[in-house]
């Protein structure tokens, strides 16, 4: 990977020996620590897992939601947290997916269709990606709004004139167990992608654009091509996941897949969890969907207000995200614990 | 929020429902479920077509003194959540009613893509589905695949036959010119009726003099009513949506697009339409219908009474016919014993307050497609099986 | 149809329909342009605004013009509320613009979901529409509907309304300044905090304005309020992003876009055109039509 190369020549693929030069992280190996981490991450994941097993009705179809946007917004992350680029595209990639499936659910067996969901995905997003790459700050939030309604537009307005009824149905009839599990290694896969850029030169990159960009160009990044490889890789990801779920919905329809809703949401999580942490968008999603459910659940009748309620409370009260709070009350239990470890050692002072 | 009051919460999800509501000492109430779209893009027609009906019939049980089943008289509790009009929402709601509350009987989900999405769990449950608000040419595959799923609402070229059956009746009769022109919204149900049509009108011997589709959403439609009144039709056929089935109106009124027949799709029977257009409503076509009645006439009335709503002339009074089937289904049967409710669904014909229905294949088998807009009613014109159509008028301009 | 009718209705369509897309943009934009807030909530506040016009036309069948006098004032001190009460603290934490993005966006989500809870409360889910001037106006021959026409005038009697207040009085003046730069107006003694408010406040005035006029054509739900914000976004931006021009021109080229291409070429891409122009627009210009660059 040559981004953020500073000698400006295309590299050959480097391993992670030769990476181990400009950056602390690229140590050649993986740390004590590292391994660690990955071991707890795949006992996690193993247990999470086994929630089919457990339950195969409400609790499941949560799972589902929750994988659905676990998926959906880390891979958003991966490419808004660093760079601090703020994408509302993510329903025209969701919707693309779900619309290759649709279309193709007669001709081609279905993971071919999911290959190409994530192949279209990544394609569509590297042309928008090139094409952005002079737009910045609200102008991109917007701009990528503006190409996910154009999208629908065109695929409903093709619709309309094709004359048949392609498109539309997908009965496949794949359990929610097999979508969870589907769900869940892309999650996985997510995380490790994630979690290897950060590693990686790229990583190293977008760190310094999302600092200041003006900086990054001055260093010798080449800026652009690290913005678009990581908009192609979370918009084949938004792809994949919407081809997933196109079984699911059975009826696929312009406005259920590019709706708004599912852009806005998916920002909204991984903003509430915290985007500067691969697990941020999961502290967001997680309490975000239960929240909902808890709302949804016990005030049928006053849900839309009382979400509106609750919203406010949690931007008021918990200002750096998910994340933010964790790690304060990390913070605050490393301080009494040192504080705990100080008073040990002064009574043992006074006893000695 | 601290993270133990959030743990306490998502603790109290699973635990709220179960408790009970009322007090020992009668039969705990049968709880119904009902999912569909509170916010979101489809609920202006939900609450119309879709939530006033289960409030009225179970207002009317509960004052009835509930089910007579065999255990004894139980009243009826509805559950209702809301699904945002996202499918994914919808199935979740429908597991939470199926496997939290354990609700003793779930209503179908609103529109046909919600359906479709929730049948799997339907069917994984046993809970049959009467889909009223559903409108699909899949009929057949879906009912092989689910034996719980019932269709009332008719297929897409039912409502496209029917509507254009009924202009070549005018166009033979020599009331009509064969010059139509096509308009549909370009979203699923307004591409897959135009789509269903396009060779329907060729076969009946139209000449589509223009045809257009238009986005959801479009704040002006002045220049499709324009174009279409520049081609000079003898008719005119939206496949329309809510919003848009009004702004057509509008213009074709302003604009002078006196056709002699004018239809369009969805939201034509509304009463909001009626009370918008008033007089230049007269005879303007639409999906839906309804069979003047007394009895239909109360139904309205305790409509209103109940739920402040004024019931459209299609889904509403299907709706409660479909809500009076399934009662009988389930006091046939004795207790809210699914498979048996299946079974009983499929068993005889059924008196409601539309006429009989028997739903033996799994699908209403006579229907109202074409309505119009005749006085203070919209009437039934045309449908599936039907009799007692009121003939069809010519509309003399928009006054 | 003739070639110069064509052009006839294209301007004439068009225009109307830019005036209805700068009723639902202007609001935004003080808001946005010179509060600095996202406000996904401003299409609610269309909303209600139409339906309260639908609940008072409906009721005493007085011109939905009259009911301006009610709405805008009370608009304007709801917004004024939110301003102080909610948005306020966010603004005093935010330590950048874009932490003051990321908040308002996530803070005025939740406040549209209050509205719409509180409107499906009130009103109910139903779809409100009434007829009013639903007559048609003639116009070199060709009808134009006149409800149209007469939001059309009230949308530019807005437009200049705000254009000459914006420039030719002190306070006007003031507004401006944040637009441009709110730290060098904090220090040439503008009170930000309050001129912020009195924008807020003025756009939410102004968006009611719009939903009052609107309603006379297009048909409400409690739910539609989103798709008003997601066109005002759309137009904001296009238009750049700092000032209330951009909006109005950017709002006026949509509109005749719209409407040549569905008389020209096709009904069915006229939103796709209006992207297309959106999107090409800020590939060419990136800070929007009348932005500057940073």
């Amino acid at each position: 990977m040559s981004v953020g190369d500073t000698s400006g020549t295309a590299a050959p693929p480097a391993r992670p020996s030769e990476m181990a030069t400009t950056h602390a992280r690229h140590s050649s190996g993986l740390s004590a620590n590292e391994k660690r981490n990955l071991a707890v991450c795949a006992v996690i994941f193993a247990m999470v897992a086994t929630l089919p097993m457990m339950s195969d009705g409400y609790w499941l179809s949560i799972g589902v939601s929750i994988a659905m946007y676990t998926v959906l917004a880390t891979s958003w992350m991966l490419f808004s947290g660093p760079t601090n680029y703020i994408s509302l595209g993510t329903a025209a990639f969701f919707g693309i997916g779900m619309y290759v499936v649709a279309g193709g659910i007669d001709v081609l067996p279905y993971p071919a269709l999911v290959l190409l969901a994530g192949i279209a995905g990544a394609v569509f997003a590297a042309i928008v990606g090139l094409a952005t790459l002079r737009i910045a700050g609200v102008y991109f939030v917007i701009f990528t709004l503006g190409m996910a309604e154009l999208i629908r537009q065109i695929v409903s307005w093709g619709q309309a004139k094709m004359g048949s009824q392609a498109g539309l149905y997908v009965l496949t009839g794949m359990s929610d167990a097999a979508l969870y599990w589907l769900l869940l290694s892309l999650a996985a896969l997510v995380f490790l992608v994630g979690w290897w850029i950060g590693r990686s030169r790229l990583g190293f990159a977008l760190r310094i654009i999302g600092n200041d960009e003006v900086v990054a160009v001055h260093s010798g990044i080449n800026t652009a091509r690290a913005k678009v490889i990581l908009f192609v890789i979370s918009s084949a990801f938004a792809s994949v996941t919407g081809a997933f779920v196109a079984p699911r919905y059975s009826y696929v329809e312009p406005t259920i897949a590019f709706s708004p809703f599912i852009s806005f949401q998916v920002v909204i999580m991984a903003l509430l969890g915290g985007v500067h942490r691969l697990w941020g968008p999961l502290v967001g999603v997680i309490p975000f969907t239960l929240l909902w459910e808890l709302i949804n659940a016990s005030f049928p009748r006053q849900t839309t207000l009382l979400l509106g309620v609750a919203f406010l409370l949690i931007v008021y009260l918990i200002p750096h995200g998910v994340v933010g709070l964790v790690e304060d009350l990390l913070r605050q239990r490393n301080l009494a614990l040192g504080r705990l470890v100080e008073m040990m050692r002064g009574r043992k002072n006074d006893n000695g | 929020m601290d993270r133990r009051t959030f743990v306490k919460g998502t603790a109290v999800i699973a635990g709220v429902s179960s408790l009970p509501r009322v007090s020992f000492g009668q039969a705990a109430p049968a709880k119904i479920g009902v999912v569909g779209p509170k916010t979101g893009p489809l609920a202006g027609g939900a609450a119309v077509t879709h939530f006033p009906n289960f409030k009225l019939w179970a207002k009317e049980i509960n004052d009835r003194g509930g089910l007579k089943l065999k255990g004894g008289q139980r009243k009826i509790e509805l559950i209702e959540y809301d699904d945002r009009t996202q499918p994914g929402e919808c199935i979740k709601a429908v597991e939470r009613l199926a496997t939290v509350d354990k609700a003793d009987f779930i209503m179908a989900p609103y529109a046909t893509g919600f359906n479709l999405a929730a049948a799997p769990i339907f069917d994984k449950y046993k809970y049959p589905q009467v889909a009223q608000a559903a409108v699909t040419d899949k009929m057949d595959e879906l009912t092989k695949k689910y034996s719980g799923l019932f269709f009332v609402q008719g297929s897409t070229s039912a409502y496209a036959t029917t509507a254009i059956n009924v202009l070549k009746k005018l166009k033979d009769e020599g009331k009509i010119g064969n010059k139509v022109a096509v308009v549909n919204v370009a979203d699923t149900f307004g591409i897959e009726l135009a789509n269903a049509g396009r060779p329907l009108f060729k076969t009946a011997g139209f000449d589509i003099v223009y045809d257009t589709s238009y986005p959801l959403g479009t704040q002006d439609l002045a220049p499709v009513i324009k174009a279409a009144k520049a081609a000079n039709p003898d008719a005119f056929v939206a496949w329309s949506y809510p919003p848009d089935t009004f702004g057509l109106a509008e213009q074709a009124k302003i604009e002078g697009l006196n056709v002699k027949a004018y239809y369009s799709a969805v939201a034509t029977a509304f009463p909001a339409f009626k009370a918008k257009f008033g007089a230049a409503a007269e005879n303007v076509l639409g999906a839906g219908g309804v069979k003047d009645t007394p009895e239909l006439r109360k139904f309205y009335k305790d409509l209103k009474d109940a739920t402040n709503v004024d019931g459209d002339y299609w889904g509403n009074p299907v709706y409660y016919s479909m809500l009076q089937m399934i009662e009988q289904a389930i006091v046939d049967v004795g207790s809210f014993d699914l498979p048996a409710i299946t079974k009983q669904l499929k068993a005889k014909t059924y008196k409601t307050l539309i006429g009989d229905m028997d739903v033996r294949t799994q699908k209403l088998t006579w229907l109202w497609t074409v309505g119009q807009w005749q006085g203070d009613l919209f009437h039934g014109v045309a449908g599936v099986g039907v009799s007692g159509a009121k003939p069809v008028q010519l509309k003399t301009g928009w006054a | 149809m003739q070639p110069g009718a064509a052009v006839m209705d294209i301007l004439i369509i068009g225009l109307l329909l830019g005036g209805t897309y700068a009723l639902m943009a202007m609001g935004l934009q003080l808001q946005y342009g010179v509060a600095r807030i996202m406000n996904l909530a401003n299409g609610e506040i269309l909303v209600a605004a139409a339906f309260g016009t639908f609940w008072f036309f409906t009721a005493t069948k007085v011109s939905p013009f009259v009911s301006l006098i009610g709405i805008v004032p009370l608009a304007f001190a709801l917004n004024w509320a939110v301003y102080r009460v909610l948005i306020l603290p966010l603004v005093r934490r935010a330590k950048n613009q874009g932490q003051l993005d990321v908040d308002s966006i996530l803070a005025t989500f939740g406040i549209s979901f209050i509205f719409i809870g509180i409107l499906l409360h009130v009103f109910g889910g139903d779809y409100l529409s009434y007829s009013y001037l639903a007559r048609p106006y003639v116009i070199f021959g060709e009808n134009y509907g006149l409800n149209r026409i007469a939001a059309f005038l009230g949308s530019a009697a807005i437009c200049i309304g705000l254009y000459v207040w914006l420039h030719r009085t002190r306070a006007g003046l003031t507004l401006r300044a944040v637009a441009v730069n709110p730290s060098a107006a904090g220090l040439v003694s503008i009170d930000v905090e309050r001129v912020s408010a009195l924008a807020f406040a003025l756009g939410g005035a102004v968006t009611a304005a719009g939903g009052t006029l609107l309603s006379m054509f297009l048909t409400f739900d409690a739910s539609l309020g989103v798709l008003f914000t997601l066109k005002a976004l759309v137009i904001v931006i296009m238009g750049g992003v700092s000032e209330i021009r951009g909006a109005i021109i950017a709002s006026f080229i949509l509109g005749l876009a719209e409407t040549a291409v569905a008389i020209l070429v096709d009904p069915g891409l006229t939103l796709a055109a209006a992207y297309v122009l959106f999107l090409a627009i800020l590939l060419l210009r990136p800070e929007g039509l009348f932005g500057r660059r940073v």
